[in-house]
Formats: C-alpha cells, sequence, structure tokens
C-alpha cells in the first residue's frame, strides 16, 4: 500500500493544481465582465441623469363617438387619395391591388395595417373633383346603400349642400384659400393641405376667416407634428441640452420622377371628362393642357414649387419645436437644374431664413449668444440622405423619427465631462429611438426619406402608425371634444408667409425681409408680391 | 501484502497508464496548444455571456430581424413571445459553454453547445456572396470567425484533452478509484 499511497499522493497534488487551474481564470473574466458592464451602465446613468431628458410621446386625441362626421372630399387626386385612406377609405382598386401584393409578399402589412385601423366614424357624404375619374372613383367606392356620395360640380354647391360637417382640400395650391374660406363662411370644418395658401394677400383673408369663426375647426395637412420623438425633442430643447443653437440645417433630396412631380397623366383626361375652366380658377386662362392639370406642382400658376411644396414640411417641423415664427429676412437662390422638362419652379433651391432675435438660451455670459439661420437645402437630382441638424453650441441633434445628440468638442456645458472622458464627442449622449421594438417593412430610399422626416408614419407603443390618420384624428377629435389642432391658423399663417418669403426671394433674387410689428412682408414702391410670387412666365 | 493486492495495484497502475497515455498521445506541446485553444475559446464565451447577463437592455432582437439568411426562421424567433426565452437560453448558453471550456466540465457537451451557438450566429449572417454584410472589422467571404470557431469546437470536441487540465480530470481519477474498490 505504501506504493499506492505514494502513487496518489503526488497524483493528487498535480491533480489539484491542473484541475482547479480554470477557476481562477473563470473568476477573472467573470469580473472583469461584470465591472465592464456595471461601470459602463453607472455611466450611461449617471449621463441620463445629467441630462433628465423625458421621453413622452404626445397625448393621444379624444374619443370618437357621437354621431359619425359628414364629411366632403375636395379634390381626389393621389393626395386626396391618401388622406380618404388615412380616414378609413380606400378604393375598391387600392384594396385589390393590395391584396394581390399581401398574398405574393407576405411582408407586405400595408393592407392588414389598413384593415387594422381605429374606425373614426365619419361617413364621406360629398365629392367635388373637377376629373370625372377621380370622382367616379370617390362615388363608386365609398357609396353604401345607406349613404350614397353625391358629387358637386363646384366647391361651393358642395359646402352650401347641408350634407357636409367638414370637408378635406387636397387640390391644387391655388385653389386652396379660396375654398376653405367659403367652407369656413358656410360653416364647415376644414382639413387643408400644405401650403396653406399660394399668395401673400390669402393669407390674411384666410387668417381672417378663421379667427371671425371660432367654432370652425382648421388643420393644415403637417402631419409629422405627430411624429412620437417631437416631444421629447422639445424636451431636449427646453432642458437646454443643445445651448444656444446657431443652425439649423433641413433638406429635401430626391432624385426620381415621381418626387420630381412628374406624375402619370391619365388616359381618360381629355377636355370633356375635366372641368378646365374650373381647375385654372383664378390662374392664367390658357388652352387644356393635360400637363398642367396633372402635375400641376410644376409651375407657379397651381403650385408653389419647393418652397410651397417641401420646404413647407421642413419650416414647421422645426417651428413644431422652437415656435421661432416668421424669420427677419429670407434670401433664396436656385434654379431649374435637374428637371428641364418646360416646368418653371425651381428643382434646386437653397433657402436661408434668418432669426437675429431668437434664442434656445446658452450655456455661455449672457448677451454672449443671439441669433440663428435656418436653412433649407434641396435637390431633385441627387437622394444621399442628409438628415436634419439643430447645431447648437454645447450638442447636435439629429433629428427624424428618431432622435441622437452628439456633445460638441468644444461645449462648455459639458467641457468637465469631456475632459474626464465621460463623454466622448463622437458617440451620441442619447439616441431616442421609438422604433426600438418595431419591425419595418421598409423599402425604398424615398420611403425611407419620408419615414425619417415622420411624414409616412411615426410609432405608438412601438406599433407603426400613420402619421396622417393621427393628425386627421386629431382634427376629428376637435371638432367632436372641442380644442385647437396643433396645426391651425397661427402655424399655418406662419408656415404660408415663411414660404411665400422664399418663392419671392427666388423669384426677385434679393433679400425679403418682415416687418414683424405691422406683420408685412417689406415691399419696395410699385412692387406687387402676390403678382411676382404666382407669375408663371418661364423665368430660368 | 497479499498476491491479490498486488494484483490489484498493477490493475490500477495499468488503468491509469491507459488513462495517461489516452491523454498524452500527443507530445506535451500538442497538448498545451489544445489546452490553449479550449481556454481561450471558454474566456469568449463567458465574457460574452457575462456582459449581457448584466445588461439588462441587451438583446439579440436586431441582430435576428435583420438576418439576411433563414430570415424567416429568425424573424420567428424575434417574435415578442419568443425573444425573451432566446434572449435567456443565448446568455446561459454563452456561460455554460464558457464554464464548461474553462474549468474543464462536460467539454464534449460544451464544445457541442458552442458549435449549436456559433452556427446559429452564423447562419442569421453569413458572409455569403450577394447578402447583405453588416459591420465588421474584417473582411470576410464565405468564411468567418463565427465559422472558424466553430471549427475550432470541432477540433476541441475530437480531442477534449479532459484529462490533463481541468474539473474533469478529478472524475477521471475517481472513475479510476472506484475500479479498485
Amino acid at each position: 500500500m505504501k506504493n499506492e499511497d505514494s502513487i496518489f499522493n503526488r497524483w493528487s497534488r498535480r491533480d489539484m493544481l491542473k484541475s482547479l487551474a480554470g477557476i481562477p481564470v473563470l473568476g477573472t473574466v467573470w469580473f472583469a465582465g461584470a465591472k465592464l458592464t456595471g461601470s459602463a451602465m453607472q455611466e450611461k446613468e449617471f449621463l441620463l441623469e445629467t441630462l433628465n431628458i423625458k421621453a413622452a410621446a404626445p397625448p393621444a386625441s379624444g374619443p370618437m363617438s357621437g354621431a359619425p362626421v359628414r364629411l366632403g372630399i375636395i379634390g381626389f387626386g393621389i393626395r386626396g387619395e391618401q388622406l380618404c385612406r388615412a380616414l378609413g377609405f380606400a378604393t375598391k382598386e387600392w384594396l385589390a391591388s393590395m391584396k394581390e401584393s399581401a398574398e405574393k409578399n407576405p411582408n407586405d402589412t400595408r393592407l392588414k395595417e389598413f384593415l387594422d385601423q381605429e374606425n373614426l366614424n365619419l361617413k364621406i357624404t360629398a365629392v367635388c373633383d373637377v376629373f370625372d375619374v377621380n370622382a367616379d372613383r370617390v362615388i363608386n367606392s365609398f357609396s353604401t346603400p345607406e349613404n350614397k356620395v353625391a358629387r358637386y360640380a363646384t366647391h361651393k354647391e358642395l359646402v352650401a349642400s347641408g350634407q357636409v360637417d367638414a370637408v378635406i382640400i387636397a387640390t391644387p395650391d391655388h385653389w386652396h384659400a379660396p375654398m376653405a374660406i367659403d367652407a369656413i363662411n358656410a360653416g364647415v370644418h376644414v382639413y387643408v393641405e400644405k401650403p396653406m395658401t399660394h399668395n401673400i394677400s390669402e393669407t390674411y383673408a384666410l387668417r381672417d376667416a378663421v379667427r371671425s369663426h371660432e367654432k370652425i375647426v382648421f388643420q393644415v395637412g403637417h402631419q409629422h407634428r405627430q411624429t412620437q420623438s417631437f416631444l421629447t425633442a422639445m424636451d431636449i430643447i427646453n432642458k437646454k441640452t443643445l445651448g444656444h443653437i446657431s443652425l439649423i440645417t433641413t433638406n429635401t433630396n430626391r432624385n426620381d420622377d415621381n418626387g420630381a412631380w412628374q406624375y402619370d397623366i391619365h388616359e381618360k383626361a381629355s377636355p370633356e371628362t375635366i372641368d378646365w375652366d374650373m381647375f385654372l380658377g383664378s390662374a392664367p386662362k390658357v388652352p387644356f393642357n393635360k400637363e398642367h392639370f396633372f402635375r400641376w406642382r410644376k409651375w407657379w400658376a397651381y403650385g408653389s414649387g419647393l418652397s410651397g411644396d417641401l420646404l413647407t414640411h421642413d419650416y414647421d417641423r422645426i417651428n413644431c419645436l422652437l415656435k421661432m415664427g416668421i424669420p427677419t429676412s429670407v434670401m433664396a437662390s436656385g434654379g431649374i437644374y435637374t428637371h428641364r422638362d418646360g416646368r418653371n419652379v425651381p428643382d434646386v433651391m437653397q433657402v436661408n431664413m434668418e432669426y437675429p432675435d431668437f434664442s434656445t438660451g446658452g450655456s455661455q455670459d449672457a448677451g454672449k449668444e443671439k441669433g440663428m439661420t435656418f436653412i433649407y437645402s434641396a435637390t431633385l437630382g441627387n437622394q444621399f440622405d442628409r438628415g436634419t441638424y439643430l447645431m447648437g453650441h454645447d450638442a447636435t441633434m439629429e433629428l427624424g423619427n428618431m432622435i441622437t445628440i452628439y456633445a460638441d468638442a468644444r461645449s462648455t456645458r459639458f467641457a468637465d465631462m469631456i475632459k474626464e472622458k465621460r463623454i466622448d464627442p463622437n458617440v451620441p449622449i442619447y439616441q431616442y429611438n421609438p422604433m426600438a421594438n418595431a419591425t419595418d417593412a421598409v423599402t425604398s430610399a424615398t420611403a425611407k426619406y419620408f419615414a425619417n422626416k415622420g411624414l409616412l408614419w411615426t410609432y405608438r407603443d412601438g406599433k407603426r402608425v400613420d402619421s396622417t390618420f393621427l393628425h386627421m384624428r386629431e382634427w376629428l377629435s376637435c371638432i367632436r371634444n372641442g380644442g385647437t389642432p396643433s396645426c391651425s391658423i397661427t402655424e399655418g399663417f406662419q408656415e404660408a408667409i415663411s414660404a411665400h418669403m422664399a418663392g419671392l426671394s427666388y423669384k426677385l433674387g434679393r433679400r425679403i425681409e418682415w416687418d414683424a410689428a405691422a406683420e408685412k412682408i417689406i415691399t419696395k414702391p410699385g412692387e406687387d408680391l402676390d403678382a411676382i410670387l404666382v407669375n408663371n412666365e418661364v423665368i430660368v | 501484502m497479499s498476491f491479490f493486492c498486488k494484483v490489484e495495484v498493477a490493475n490500477i497502475v495499468q488503468l491509469k497508464t491507459e488513462l495517461i497515455m489516452k491523454s498524452n498521445e500527443f507530445s506535451s506541446g500538442q497538448n498545451n496548444s489544445l489546452i490553449l485553444l479550449r481556454i481561450l475559446i471558454g474566456w469568449h464565451f463567458l465574457y460574452e455571456g457575462v456582459l449581457k447577463l448584466y445588461n439588462p437592455a441587451w438583446t439579440s432582437k436586431g441582430y435576428l430581424l435583420s438576418a439576411s439568411f433563414f430570415k424567416p426562421f429568425f424573424v420567428w424567433i424575434s417574435g415578442d413571445s419568443m425573444i425573451g426565452v432566446v434572449d435567456t437560453l443565448n446568455i446561459v448558453g454563452l456561460i455554460a459553454v464558457g464554464v464548461g471550456l474553462l474549468v474543464g466540465f462536460k467539454i464534449k457537451w460544451a464544445s457541442v453547445g458552442g458549435i449549436l451557438l456559433l452556427a446559429m450566429y452564423y447562419l442569421a449572417h453569413p458572409p455569403f456572396p450577394g447578402l447583405e454584410q453588416g459591420p465588421a472589422e474584417g473582411s470576410y467571404w464565405i468564411v468567418n470567425k463565427n465559422l472558424i470557431e466553430l471549427a475550432a469546437l470541432l477540433v476541441l470536441y475530437q480531442f477534449p484533452v479532459y484529462t490533463s487540465f481541468g474539473i474533469e480530470r478529478f472524475f477521471n481519477r475517481k472513475k479510476a478509484e472506484s475500479v479498485t474498490g
């Protein structure tokens, strides 16, 4: 046994060592992992506590109970059809094509999302569209045995019919204000597409009309106001996280025919199927022209180009956050550089809006910082996503459906934390992602571009929601339950005047100034700004 | 000492020699290299598991949702009803494999577990031509580090070297003892 013992004793010591040698390694790795994660999380907590940003979704609008709201549709083109769908009314043709698409591609949830949408308790009772095909589509798809949609030849007849409580105006820009004013005077609630107006004088007239009819609920179609991230963004700015914002850059980047308003021309379009004179309205009298009818956004006579069509979205997104209002002055330039197809609105445009007296508050000595420039930069010949940036002395915020904040390397507020290496200016100090738990089946670049601006959809409780649906629901809730919608006449007035100043600056090639006290655009003797703005002579 | 006793001792010595021989079919350099490989892979698995364990915000959802291969399967397991279990299994799996390889316990099982986990990671985002590649620190075509680590675990499965370093050495010694009992 002596031999045996000595063998086992010898082995035992080596066994012990060799058998357990892995355990200290295990302990070390575990400790390192736990400590590193713990301290990283502590740092994150510390940063979040310091920033104290409250991430919150906008409150839901009120109940949709009571008698159904009777709705009239004025203009059932591309946008009118989208608005109706957001309200729960899809054409038979769209439903059929979505069903087919969903069968082919199980990831296509557009039909399911439409069917799952809340019923807004309304009925479409009337339509007015100068193109027979559009009007017929509304009547064929939205009529029910109890409620046949009636067609009216003019909007005046529609609003005076007594058959509508509210109207949606999705016509060319030059009809927005005249129709909205007539509807308001007839006691009908109005949802009007952007830009709110086509010229300056009607902007005042529409404001007067809304102000003198207190019971009318008026909403401009800037649906991104419903974007989930906006309350969070407001809180970030109110807490002076960014410091004094001196520059805001916004942009439009598109690179396809649809994005450049080169829409399809319907095969049935003819002087027999289109009420051409009614389409022209206040626009210069020209012979029947299919291209003008379907691609009206390309001409100043009916549309407002980049400044009215797309700048307004970016301007309103920022105005919603900062409430900076109408700029003191605007300078714009650009040209027709990517679609030389006979249009007269620019397809490349840069707009600088000056706010010399505006401040979001800062971290430096009082009086050192004041004033801000808002830049809108657009091209219809490139779709690289440049992002929207709010650039402050202390931090930069990238604003989209997501919010990302980077501390500035030379920040005053974060100087100590940067020095202590608790903040890395290259790593976001805050990120808000309302879609963290959502699956996206986004495919096209254009869809992503719109989605990031909150123009297509936003998120509620991690679920994707059509932002237009929320915007119209808010309007309907105010009609039913009282209150003022988020983009009413004050916001619409600021949007329209700012856009018109940009359009005027582009056309006149000079700085356009705003007299805030008199609430007037400063005019040179003999100048008719409205005539200049809508002048449809080709200017290249 | 009786004759029988002597025979028993001789048997034990022979058995142990066989066991030692089994793990010493390689030179010490070969043996140590295999042990080093086992420790490094164990280290890697354990660290990945511990980081996830201590970070409550961690989830594999993004990785699964962005899968470029077998997408329906990975999207399915990333669903609300599955993701909690999937995340827990992943953390438990990583730590179990890491501990197993480091302390040398159930090395063959740990190797199989590690191979399964790595196969899932690899298949969700394989570096196949034509598939979208996520951010990576190197350049890969068909073969990436997940696949190489998987192959390394296959080696450990075939050559577990369990008797020369790790807890399993105890068990093997005890086995040898119980034979003598």
